[in-house]
């Protein structure tokens, strides 16, 4: 028998080009599981778009479905402009936090702010995988990194709160460890017409994890599972807990008008 | 019509079929914005603007891919940010219109002043190879009438179009005669998989465009790809043959896609070659050579890639010398000089600075002086 996802890929381009261990084909079979729970058969009410990076190869070309591949980080202005044209296709960015929280961050706060509907994933690594480790903006304090020899001077960004400040309706993180939370957010936020953002904190072996002094990918997962804590207990304790610990759940998921229906609600005045 | 240029523009993008328009305001090209924010919403068209001149050029393309006819406009500094996307436009081969203002640079320059510096960026903005179409108005009424033309183009070649305009042309509010039947050319669309969406068999082709949404499963992106979108970034014919179709596609066509204005006195030994807001003080000049009988040719070019050498070539063995004015430093001269191949002396008029032309007075003592 068949994997249930394989009617969504390419089978001809698997398997991923993506390291054993991977976080990767953790996010893709929670992402296929939310889709087919929510009954899609196929993909093709959906248009993927992507940056550059590891996370970028996730939707191309691998899924079965129009599939964009941007420049770097560009991946959330391209997408802009096909909700605005398309506003009843799902357009899902994915993409990873170089990508989206490096030098695509400008893009993502602004989407978030006009409440564009697109889903957004971000598969935050914490380092810049593809080009061979180097720091990310992501990566913590004191990380060995190819370009922090002795260790990151600098403090990681933390995207989600960032969007929920920038008036994202929803916005969840999750780790590769909570793949049934993952896997609910995603249909959650596939079924909303607004912005939605869900970040999953995902193991990188090759490139963070050795320098890290992980031993393998499941020492990682068990540090995700064991360094976070969720978004209601947090939020009872001190700030410092938001740099100590992974923040893992709902951020936030209220109701707020989506760009492309106040912009059809505008046309149907021009009608009138 | 009493039309300020790029209020011409933007009227002539709608008339062309644009129904989207991303953009960033920047001066000298503003107007562009905010007269599609008015005029597009009556067409059920889109207007955005986005957070920076990067957002606004993948935007168009996002939206290209979605169907639509789109546009962005800016200037010098917003056309220096646009250039890898520009780039991804080339590769990905997405039709779009990109209006570029020029202003005085380098950086911020003189924002409201006019200039001539972008001749060459507006060719090598991006890297990689390629060969892009760029047109050049120098009038109210040329930036309707290019600006249809650009997007006719762009549709055509599927391929971006760069509208160099300059301050004066943009600014500068004249009559605008909107004519009777507008020539639209829509992009050849693929609707099946009976051919490639990225590649040809001829050389030179232009693919069928795909749209996402209608269940095509297209694959897009800007590194090297195959025939139906697949990456392949190791195979060097891979490389080879889609860069040089996208290279080609262009630079075969030179003769459909060129057009100028030539004023040619056959016995004239000399010649003037201009293009853009630096032209009309060629007219006023020729107009009192003329008048004290001294024989001059003028060539002046609306497209200026790629490159009609072989008109320059052919002014150049009529004419001893041909003198090339333009508000840059020599940029404009430079291909002239390639183009005419020696086969007459080039002298090169520049000015830059606070948007000051060169006066009629000026190129009429350099011809006093040959």
């Amino acid at each position: 028998m068949k994997h249930f996802a394989v009617k969504y890929l390419r089978e001809e381009k698997l398997p991923t080009p993506f390291c054993p261990g991977c976080g990767n084909g953790i996010l893709m079979n929670a992402f296929f599981k939310a889709v087919e729970e929510l009954g899609y058969r196929d993909l093709r009410n959906f248009v993927f778009c992507s940056g550059i990076g590891c996370a970028a190869w996730i939707p191309s070309p691998h899924f079965m479905a129009d599939s964009i591949h941007t420049l770097h980080g560009r991946a959330v202005p391209v997408a802009t402009g096909i909700k605005l044209m398309k506003p009843h296709l799902k357009v899902v960015v994915i993409g990873g936090d170089g990508d989206l929280a490096g030098i695509g961050l400008s893009h993502l706060i602004h989407a978030a702010r006009r409440n564009i509907g697109l889903t957004v994933i971000m598969v935050n690594n914490m380092i810049y995988g593809m080009t061979g480790g180097q720091v990310a903006p992501t990566t913590p304090r004191g990380i060995k990194t190819t370009t922090t020899p002795k260790g990151n001077l600098e403090d990681p960004i933390d995207v989600a709160r960032i969007l929920v400040e920038a008036g994202a309706p929803y916005v969840a993180k999750w780790t590769t460890y909570h793949v049934i939370s993952l896997k609910n957010s995603i249909k959650k936020a596939l079924r909303k017409k607004c912005f939605t953002y869900i970040e999953v904190v995902s193991q990188c072996p090759t490139s963070y994890g050795r320098n890290a002094g992980f031993k393998n990918p499941s020492e990682m997962l068990k540090w995700f599972k064991e360094n976070s804590i969720t978004y209601e207990k947090a939020k009872k304790m001190g700030r410092d807990i938001w740099k100590k610990k992974i923040v893992v759940g709902e951020y936030v998921d209220i109701y707020r008008e989506e760009l492309t229906e106040r912009i059809r609600m505008e046309d149907l005045d021009y009608e009138n | 019509m009493f039309w300020q240029g790029n209020v011409a523009c933007a009227e002539a993008a709608v008339k062309a079929g644009c129904r989207f328009f991303a953009g960033y305001p920047i001066t000298p090209a503003s107007e562009i914005a905010e007269r599609m924010a008015q005029i597009l919403p009556e067409v059920h068209g889109i207007f955005m603007q986005m957070e920076d001149e990067i957002a606004a050029i993948n935007a168009i393309i996002g939206a290209s891919w979605a169907g639509a006819k789109s546009m962005t406009a800016t200037s010098g500094p917003g056309f220096s940010l646009m250039q890898e996307g520009i780039g991804y436009a080339f590769m990905t081969e997405t039709p779009c219109v990109i209006v570029v203002v020029q202003r005085l640079g380098p950086a911020t320059g003189q924002a409201s002043k006019g200039g001539q510096g972008n001749f060459m960026q507006a060719r090598w903005g991006t890297h990689g190879d390629y060969s892009a179409i760029v047109l050049s108005p120098n009038s109210a009424q040329e930036m309707f009438d290019l600006t249809v033309e650009a997007f006719n183009l762009s549709e055509k070649y599927r391929t971006p179009v760069i509208l160099l305009a300059d301050e004066l042309s943009a600014h500068i509010v004249e009559p605008v005669k909107i004519p009777e039947r507008i020539v639209v050319v829509d992009r050849r669309k693929a609707r099946d998989h009976s051919e490639p969406f990225f590649g040809s068999s001829d050389p030179k082709g232009i693919p069928p465009m795909p749209e996402v949404g209608e269940g095509l499963n297209i694959l897009v992106t800007g590194s090297t790809h195959d025939e139906w979108g697949y990456r392949y970034t190791s195979d060097p014919d891979v490389h080879r043959k889609l860069v040089t179709r996208i290279y080609w596609k262009i630079e075969g066509n030179v003769r459909d896609i060129a057009d100028y204005e030539a004023d040619i006195d056959e016995k004239a030994k000399v010649g003037i070659v201009s293009y853009g807001c630096s032209s009309r003080t060629v007219y006023e000049a020729i107009d009192r050579l003329r008048g004290r009988g001294i024989r001059v040719s003028h060539l002046r070019f609306r497209t200026l890639w790629p490159f009609p050498d072989w008109i320059v070539e052919e002014l150049a063995e009529k004419v001893n010398v041909i003198l090339v004015p333009e508000l840059s430093l020599g940029q404009f001269c430079r291909e002239v000089e390639r183009a005419a191949h020696g086969k007459a002396r080039i002298i090169s008029i520049t000015k830059i600075g606070g948007g000051e032309m060169i006066t009629p007075k000026e190129i009429i003592e350099v011809v006093e002086r040959i």
